[in-house]
């Protein structure tokens, strides 16, 4: 072989790597493998099912990795997860190139989330509106006396624009307006947890179960859906009987219907034993 | 035979360029249809709003100006403690303080950098933000202050070594002429050394505009073209780390974000080939 044909078989190898697409849905011996991919939210629900199920499926083997909506999303257009964990609905773009790549995605609700809504625990404000909450996302209100705060600057946070919450809420409480460029985008809930609890004047967006977990460190707020309307405080019972307005489905697509070990799975979790798992990580169950 | 080891050697030696090339190669193919549609002209705009139910917009004015803000800052806090720091190494520390101290800076370089930032989160952003009455340490100037730290190493590693290969008879003619140590440091060793400081503080660039997790936990992320230290910023390196694993593949977000990886990637090169020129071009030879 001469130098420079060898120089280019390396690179073609090279080259060729990242193109070799995995090959899903694969049977090892006995063991059916079933991966699971998707929304950093549901990681810890859907790995705590993956667990429950597995104890009394030792012929399954699931994987579990997240990542985000949109990844699990890209995965199942990929055809490289057989299960995508989303946390919010697939959007019509996606939904379009998934049929050019011969696939269709199947809608499964298997659990429900709060976003409660946090403040420094010092700030007394305890109420906001859907409206008030666009109007300091978009930058309209820039201080806390304009929703009957303290006259401090108000720092609105965000979770990355990868975050399936972040699509959420930009959805249904902004009314699909865009986020102002000074909202600060934090990469995990935990930053936007750490900064509402130090920062006098921020805010932010957290799922119920984080907010509840942080405890003292801050001060949840009681959500108006409309100006005249109830103000309501996010619980288990308020978002599952749809008092607490801002709350969303959690989703499985699959490639059409499930079947086979992804049916069991997805039965399970729909069963009794599966949203009792549901409850116990701090979300609400779908019934 | 020999031609077999002659070759290995040849493909080992070649790897690196191979592979600059092909990330090169890699980058412009998965950004090339962006040309067509929507159009370069869109990147040039101050406003990056990858994700809109309006109209996604890819102006990437406020990550530029986001990277150049924080590398500024670093250079900034970094150069007097990386240059002072190699002075004191080379010129002034007697052999044993040398030997204690190096190992300390060596382990501030591979501190990784994900821990820097999660103590920058938690220790130093609450302390930028008492000290200069803020409403948040979530700015430019804690990201710099971090990136600062992180960039001190090379710069002092590098400067040191330029001020090392100053040849004894410089300062021997400067001492033996009557010139105290302090004289002969300052007026003879470092301008001899001066352009192998400056190609230090050029990779201490690169390494500071290339660095992602620390600025992306400590910065606050906001997309917003401001060359003001106390405001929120989005760096290049934070916006591909935080939006490349959700983009959907192949859409115009997807090939922005290589965009944008191509314009960090000729910065950081410009940056290396401009510092190697100076320190070979005017290097001291002895």
């Amino acid at each position: 072989m001469t130098r420079s044909t060898s120089l280019m078989l390396l690179s073609c190898a090279l080259v060729a790597l990242p193109l070799t697409g995995r090959p899903s849905y694969a049977s090892t011996g006995s063991r059916t493998s079933l991966t699971i991919k998707g929304s950093d939210t549901m990681v810890h629900l859907v790995s705590t099912w993956a667990e429950a199920f597995m104890r009394t499926n030792p012929d399954v083997e699931i994987s579990v990795t997240g990542g985000g909506s949109g990844t699990g999303i890209a995965a199942l257009i990929n055809g490289t997860t057989d299960i995508c964990a989303a946390s919010r609905n697939i959007k019509d773009s996606e939904r379009a190139r998934a049929q050019q790549n011969g696939r269709s995605a199947f809608e499964t609700v298997v659990a429900r989330d709060g976003i409660a809504i946090v403040v420094h625990p010092s700030n007394n404000v305890s109420t906001l509106s859907h409206d008030q909450l666009k109007k300091i996302y978009t930058a309209v209100y820039t201080r806390w006396n304009q929703v009957g705060g303290p006259n401090r600057p108000v720092l609105a946070l965000s979770r990355e624009s990868s975050s399936g919450t972040y699509v959420f809420f930009q959805e249904h409480i902004l009314e699909q307006q865009d986020y102002a460029q000074s909202v600060r985008l934090m990469p995990a809930t935990s930053a936007i947890i750490q900064s509402v609890s130090t920062d006098r004047g921020a805010i932010g967006y957290v799922g119920i179960g984080y907010a509840h977990d942080a405890g003292q460190r801050v001060k949840v707020l009681r959500i108006k859906a409309t100006e005249s309307g109830p103000a309501v405080a996010p619980s288990e019972a308020t978002v599952r009987s749809g008092e607490y307005s801002i709350a969303r489905p959690l989703f499985f697509y699959t490639n059409g219907a499930p079947t086979g070990a992804a049916k069991r799975f997805v039965d399970f979790c729909l069963s009794a034993e599966g949203q009792r798992i549901v409850r116990e990580t701090g979300y609400v169950p779908v019934q | 035979m020999e031609r077999c080891v002659e070759l290995t050697l040849v493909v080992a030696a070649s790897t690196s360029i191979i592979l600059v090339g092909l990330i090169f190669l890699f980058l412009f193919r998965e950004a090339a249809p962006f040309v067509q549609h929507p159009g370069l002209s869109s990147l040039m705009g101050d406003r990056w709003i990858p994700v809109s139910f309006q109209k996604e917009q890819f102006g990437i004015y406020p990550l530029v100006a986001g990277s150049i803000l924080v590398t500024a800052i670093a250079t900034v806090v970094a150069v007097p403690f990386g240059v002072i720091g190699a002075v004191y190494l080379s010129e002034v520390a007697r052999p044993a303080e040398t030997e204690t101290l190096k190992p300390f800076i060596e382990l501030l370089a591979g501190i990784p950098s994900v821990v820097i930032g999660f103590f920058g989160l938690v220790v130093l952003a609450p302390l930028v933000k008492a000290a200069f009455g803020l409403e948040t340490g979530l700015n430019a100037f804690t990201g710099g202050l971090l990136l600062g730290l992180m960039a001190i190493p090379t710069i002092m590693s590098v400067s040191e070594d330029a001020l090392r290969s100053v040849p004894a008879s410089y300062k021997q003619a400067s001492l033996a002429l009557g010139g105290n140590q302090i004289q002969t440091i300052w007026r003879i060793t470092v301008p001899a050394a001066l352009p192998g400081i400056v190609a230090a503080v050029m990779l201490g660039m690169g390494r500071v505009i290339g660095e992602t997790m620390a600025v992306m936990m400590v910065t606050g992320n906001a997309a917003q073209t401001t060359f003001k230290p106390f405001e929120s910023v989005r760096t290049m390196t934070a916006t591909i780390a935080a939006e490349m694993g959700e983009v959907p593949f192949g859409s115009d977000h997807y090939r922005a974000l290589f965009w944008v990886g191509i314009i960090l990637l000729v910065a950081t090169l410009l940056l290396n080939i401009v510092a190697q020129r100076v320190l070979k071009r005017y290097s001291v030879r002895q």
